[in-house]
């Protein structure tokens, strides 16, 4: 990849600057009686990438699912780039956040998908543009021009043309890859992208991700079991126990000397 | 005109409830055939001989793709050059029947082939007889399953049935129709209207009720 | 026999106005069908609730009453209408209400992972319904479709009682004048069913463009009878809750 097609170099959104970019305020998940995220509170600089990992059920997924405004918290606050997330103030109170203010703080965060979830009705061209033209006002040609970009970035030049049926999984999540970052979020979410991939395809996935995480200044947030992947990237990683973050640190600190017992258990199970 | 007025409700409504009873006599008798007939056709479309199996097809497959008003015609102005004459009411009854029997015999179909094959070869490998089969393995699990779908055939056929009143057989819109031709009047017309939604809303209710019990 | 004066004067022509009656009603029910469908998906419930009422109403509504209604009472209210369009509406109205539950069914289909692509996209509500659901659920509606529009050819055949000279109309007529009813009803029954024939072939066609439109592969081709018998295990399934025969 050449350094002139690094998808932030002009993005509208200001670069990262190690400022505080997403906050947890006591933030709780029940589904029924079932507590999946307790009481949670942690930060993300901007220009980190963290990697969420923990057995399943632990409330990693949930984090991005919360972040995404696919759930709502039960109880606390989120905070992206400064602005609640699922709240607004008026006249100095908390309320919920109408459908406007949901969208223009969303629009700072991507998203991958384990599914890909990409649009059957589009083609791989049109499932990039779509959204940038549509939701950002960008000119056709301008959206097309950076689908172009992205696709050369994740290799995929020769399949503009095709629809998402015609792919493979592995091209399936780069092209999902590239659509989220047509978006040009200051925040990628990534949940369990090689999960439903065959194992010959994840290799050239995680490729393109190491290759983002290394050369742009996005923010990543990661749920992962590819513990090689998160080691490689991570600045910092969460172990999840449930509903709560048992331990953090550095990747060395986590993966080479783990202080809580679970997380010793956890990362044997796993290897 | 335009003012609506009650006493040509009051005056309307014992001839209503002669045409509900037309109309609630042609649904009954006209499910009874139905669903009867429905269930000759499928078993008749499984069939291993080709020769029953293709004109069953051929012939289900037109009436159902043809008018039930114009069928009505046929069987009350041809049929009975051949053959025995009917009163309307009969006439409308075979009719609604025949047409709906076709529709019912996808029903049935649509429940047989949900019956697990195992089942079938369980009958085999108990050695019962082919009627024995039928009768006490696969129609009662079959029937169990196409019971709510039949229901809403039923509501089909009562939306249907004021066609039988251009043959001559008085249901409710036959009744409201003569009466709003002799007095200049449309009450009777929006009463039967207003009719027909007081028994199918509640009709089709009870369909869904059922289909939460039965289907699953 | 029937003379072919009589068939000329008035065959032809309630051809023609069966055909025209059909195409009508079939805009105005898709029409009915693709606002109510959505809307009866809305967020806010007193828009499910009215779309839902719609539904209930027209779908426990007999056609013909409904038919009947327009012509003889609506002109008391100062609202005359021409036989025709009276048949349209009625027609039109009921079919779109079933129309509206093949919609709002397959709308429902569409996966729930699609609609959380589209929210992480930040599209709209009304954007994700027209760029992202609609689109992939509309492959799925043209067998019901279909079935319904068999159903809503069938049921033109009611305006012939509101004096609409449609086929059967003219087979009526025909009969009076001739006492010849065996091949008048014969071949009336038979010139529905081949329309019905034509307009499932047409559907089929459709469907497949459709498919291919969203990059599903087109389904592999069966002969003209097993295609024709294809249909009915569809028509059996949406038959019970959507497309309740109405002939």
């Amino acid at each position: 990849m050449s350094a002139d097609n690094k998808p932030t170099k002009e993005t509208a959104n200001p670069a990262a600057d190690g400022s505080e970019l997403i906050r947890f305020d006591g933030v709780t998940k029940r589904f029924g009686s079932n507590v999946v995220l307790d009481h949670m509170d942690f930060t993300v600089s901007s220009g980190k990438h963290v990697t969420l990992i923990g057995p399943s059920g632990s409330g990693k997924t949930t984090i991005l699912r919360l972040l995404m405004t696919l759930l709502k918290p039960d109880e606390g606050t989120i905070k992206v780039a400064g602005d609640y997330l699922t709240h607004e103030e008026r006249n100095g109170k908390l309320v919920p956040a109408g459908e406007k203010h949901v969208r223009e703080v969303r629009k700072k965060i991507g998203m991958v998908f384990q599914q890909f979830n990409l649009f059957p009705n589009m083609g791989v061209l049109r499932n990039i543009t779509e959204a940038p033209v549509h939701v950002l006002g960008l000119p056709k040609e301008e959206a097309e021009q950076r689908a172009r970009e992205l696709l050369e970035m994740v290799g995929l030049t020769e399949h503009i043309d095709k629809y998402p049926s015609q792919l493979s999984g592995g091209q399936q999540q780069r092209v999902a890859i590239a659509r989220a970052l047509a978006m040009r979020p200051q925040v990628l979410l990534l949940d369990e992208v090689t999960s439903a991939l065959d194992p010959e395809l994840v290799a050239g996935v995680l490729d393109v991700l190491r290759d983002i995480a290394h050369t742009t200044d996005i923010t990543m947030l990661c749920v992962t079991h590819e513990m090689n992947f998160a080691r490689d990237i991570s600045d910092d990683v969460l172990m999840f126990d449930s509903g709560r973050v048992i331990e953090s640190g550095s990747p060395e600190k986590i993966f080479s000397e783990p202080e809580h017992e679970r997380t010793r258990e956890f990362l044997s199970a796993v290897r | 005109m335009n003012d609506w007025d009650w006493s040509n409700v009051d005056k309307f409504m014992p001839h209503f409830w002669d045409g509900l009873a037309v109309t609630l006599q042609a649904l009954l008798l006209g499910s009874l055939i139905a669903f009867s007939l429905g269930l000759v056709w499928a078993i008749a479309q499984r069939s291993h001989v080709v020769w029953v199996r293709w004109p069953v097809t051929a012939v289900t497959e037109f009436i159902r793709n043809t008018p039930l008003l114009v069928q009505l015609f046929f069987l009350f102005y041809v049929v009975p050059e051949w053959g025995p004459e009917f009163s309307p009411l009969t006439t409308g009854i075979i009719g609604l029947g025949l047409h709906y029997s076709t529709y019912t015999a996808e029903v049935y179909r649509a429940g047989i082939n949900g019956v697990p094959d195992g089942q079938w070869e369980a009958a085999i490998a108990l050695n019962l007889p082919k009627r024995r089969t039928w009768t006490s393995v696969i129609l009662p699990q079959a029937i169990r399953r196409v019971i709510p779908a039949l229901g809403n055939y039923v509501v089909s056929m009562l939306k249907d049935s004021p066609m039988i009143a251009v043959i001559g057989a008085f249901e409710m819109l036959g009744e409201a129709q003569q009466y709003s031709n002799v007095t200049f009047t449309t009450e009777a017309i929006t009463v039967v209207g207003v009719a027909f939604i007081v028994i199918a809303y509640p009709a089709s209710l009870l369909i869904r009720l059922l289909e939460r019990r039965l289907v699953r | 026999m029937m003379t072919s004066g009589m068939f000329s004067t008035w065959f032809l022509p309630g051809i023609w106005i069966t055909i025209q009656v059909t195409v009508y009603s079939a805009a105005l029910a898709a029409v009915v069908a693709f606002v109510i469908g959505p809307l009866r998906t809305s967020p806010y419930w007193i828009v499910r609730f009215l779309a839902g009422v719609y539904f209930e109403v027209f779908r426990g509504t007999s056609a013909l009453v409904l038919m009947f209604w327009m012509f003889f009472a609506l002109p008391l209210f100062g609202w005359q209408l021409v036989p025709m369009w009276a048949g349209v509406s009625a027609l039109g109205l009921t079919y779109g209400a079933y129309g509206s539950e093949v919609v709002r069914g397959a709308l429902a289909a569409v996966a729930p992972a699609q609609r959380e692509a589209g929210i992480a996209l930040s599209f709209t509500r009304t954007q994700r319904l027209r760029r992202i659901e609609l689109p992939q659920a509309w492959p799925e509606m043209i067998p019901p479709f279909n079935n319904l529009l068999i159903e809503l050819l069938k049921g033109t055949a009611l305006v012939s009682v509101i004096t609409v000279a449609d086929m059967t109309f003219a087979g009526n007529l025909v009969r009076l004048g001739s006492n010849e009813s065996a091949p008048i009803y014969t071949l009336l029954l038979v010139l529905y069913f081949v329309l019905a024939f034509v307009l499932t072939r047409g559907m089929r066609a459709l469907e497949r463009h459709a498919r291919a439109g969203i990059g599903q592969a087109p389904e592999r081709e069966p002969g003209i009878v097993s295609r024709w018998l294809g249909a009915r295990k569809e028509r059996a399934q949406a038959g019970g809750q959507a497309a309740g025969g109405i002939g």
